[in-house]
């Protein structure tokens, strides 16, 4: 039921973890299935210098989390902003139906880890 | 890989002894027992012997078997039959909030015509209180229907005292026994059962054969109109091989059930006590005594049961999740949820079923991968890193 790439993503996320004294921590829980993605940065020159996720939730939310990071590490914060959960499933050659709409938040997340950088800011 | 399936409350593997008294059904004796010359006569004596080894598993009379296609289908037929049968005298049916898909849904389909059905509640354990039981019986009850054992969670129902309380009331029992069939004692005039549904895949017999136990005497309404098989009470050409098969896994559940059970017992009791003393934090969900001794339900703070059982996939490892997330993501296990498990929980629910194939190495084998996989999604776990010391010793 899942592509390869979202078994490679699920077996060897790529980003795990947290960023001390990072510069934008934000999540997302999904209101169906209590999935839950915490994505950190550290911007610099507002490019997204590293990124790292924790993400509670089935085989979809792992991967997909760990797709996103891929897809956003080194790019601008306006580059980040753009990105969305339905690009970050099309990386992943897709996910099953009723895997869209509970598990595929990681771009909602990353976009909540950005507006708590934009904040820190000011 | 090493190759490993505990899943056997969802299905089993076709015992040898099975498949090879089946064989002989599809090509030398492939006859219809209904009819009158050679072919059919010679397979007659077929459909009879398995209709004893049926019966005498259940300790019944082989005239109080009807065969089916499946346990669906038996569970429609004593439901929806016992309701057209006697809604002249009632129309309200007890059953509990944890019975199969194929109960619930002909209760609810029943609820839409007029009748009334009570949902008995279950406890932490998944089970339910006999007092409440016997309260909801009313004037108007003509049917009560509860599992023998639970299928996510084994939880064993007391069959023995429910057929007291039912008797008492005179008051029509129906029992969904599949889970418990190979596995567990099952006497229908011990526990003064009316109506008892099995499924052949569920102990070494193939998919799509099953049976009806039906109390002699008991008024029962067809589902399947047709020729006069099963005395008119289940029309279709009967599928004679799959019956055979499930009258020879009969007779092995009753040669070997004490010895079976007892080893199942020791596998499972093995996983269970490896799985608690190496991994912190998770729970035994079921009954700690009455539960089927095959069946393992177990849940891991901070982590979903989808990501364990994926892991456990692609280790060769077998078995399945008690949270529907697998198929529905808008739903979670109604047993897990009627049992009042906190949703974390709920969400991690995964369940070991252990048949006969299973050995001891392939217990110590999972030992040895599953602390790892709950250790590395506990990693990428925010509740993990987010856990309070306190939280960190309960259920450890």
């Amino acid at each position: 039921m899942y592509s390869e790439k979202v078994i490679d993503h699920f077996t060897n996320p790529r980003n795990v973890g947290e960023i001390e004294n990072a510069d934008g921590v934000g999540e997302k829980v999904s209101s169906s299935c209590g999935d839950r993605m915490k994505v950190f940065l550290k911007v610099e020159d507002n490019i997204i210098k590293d990124i790292k996720f924790q993400t509670y939730g089935c085989g979809a939310a792992i991967a997909s989390s760990s797709m996103m990071t891929e897809l956003v590490v080194g790019k601008t914060i306006e580059e980040a902003l753009v990105l969305t959960n339905d690009e970050v499933a099309e990386a992943l050659d897709g996910l099953p139906a009723p895997k869209l709409h509970c598990s595929n938040l990681a771009a909602d997340a990353l976009h909540e880890a950005i507006k708590n950088y934009q904040a820190n800011r000011g | 890989m090493k190759r490993i399936y505990m899943d056997n409350n969802a299905t089993t593997a076709v015992r040898p002894a099975v498949l090879e008294a089946m064989l002989p059904y599809y090509r030398e004796h492939f006859g219809n027992p209904s009819s009158l010359h050679w072919a059919g006569r010679e397979v007659g004596s077929a459909l009879d012997q398995a209709r004893r080894q049926v019966a005498d598993l259940l300790n019944c009379e082989p005239a109080e078997i009807i065969f089916t296609s499946c346990a669906s289908e038996s569970n429609n037929l004593a439901i929806k039959g016992t309701a057209e049968a006697l809604q002249s005298r009632g129309n309200h049916i007890i059953t509990t909030a944890v019975e199969h898909p194929s109960v619930l849904n002909p209760c609810k389909y029943l609820e839409k015509r007029g009748f009334e059905v009570t949902y008995l509640p279950v406890d932490g354990y998944g089970m339910f209180d006999l007092r409440q039981l016997e309260a909801a019986i009313t004037e108007r009850t003509i049917l009560i229907s509860v599992m023998w054992a639970n299928n996510e969670t084994g939880t064993v129902f007391p069959l023995q005292e429910i057929g007291a309380i039912a008797r008492r009331h005179k008051v029509r029992l129906h029992t969904d026994a599949v889970q418990a069939i190979g596995r567990l004692p099952v006497d229908v005039q011990a526990a003064g059962i009316d109506l008892l549904a099995i499924s052949g895949h569920k102990f070494g017999a193939p998919k799509g054969v099953g049976a009806l136990y039906v109390r002699r005497g008991t008024k029962l309404t067809a589902l399947i109109h047709g020729g006069h098989q099963e005395l008119g009470r289940r029309a279709g050409t009967h599928n004679l091989p799959g019956i055979v098969g499930l009258g020879k896994a009969c007779e092995l559940a009753a040669a070997e059930l004490e010895t079976g059970s007892e080893r199942l017992r020791t596998l499972r009791d093995r996983l269970e006590q490896g799985i608690l003393a190496a991994i912190p934090e998770c729970q035994v969900n079921g009954h700690p005594s009455q539960r089927l001794p095959n069946t393992l339900n177990l849940s891991f703070a901070y982590i979903e049961g989808e990501a364990v059982l994926l892991f456990l996939d692609m280790q060769g490892v077998a078995a399945s999740s008690g949270s529907a997330c697998m198929s529905d993501a808008f739903s979670q296990s109604h047993v897990i949820s009627a049992m009042g498990i906190d949703p974390m929980m709920a969400n991690s629910a995964i369940r070991f079923g252990l048949g006969p194939d299973n050995t001891e190495a392939d217990v110590d084998h999972l030992l040895s991968i599953l602390p790892p996989i709950v250790q590395k999604l506990r990693d990428m776990s925010p509740f993990y890193h987010e856990r309070t010391p306190s939280r960190a010793t309960v259920n450890s």
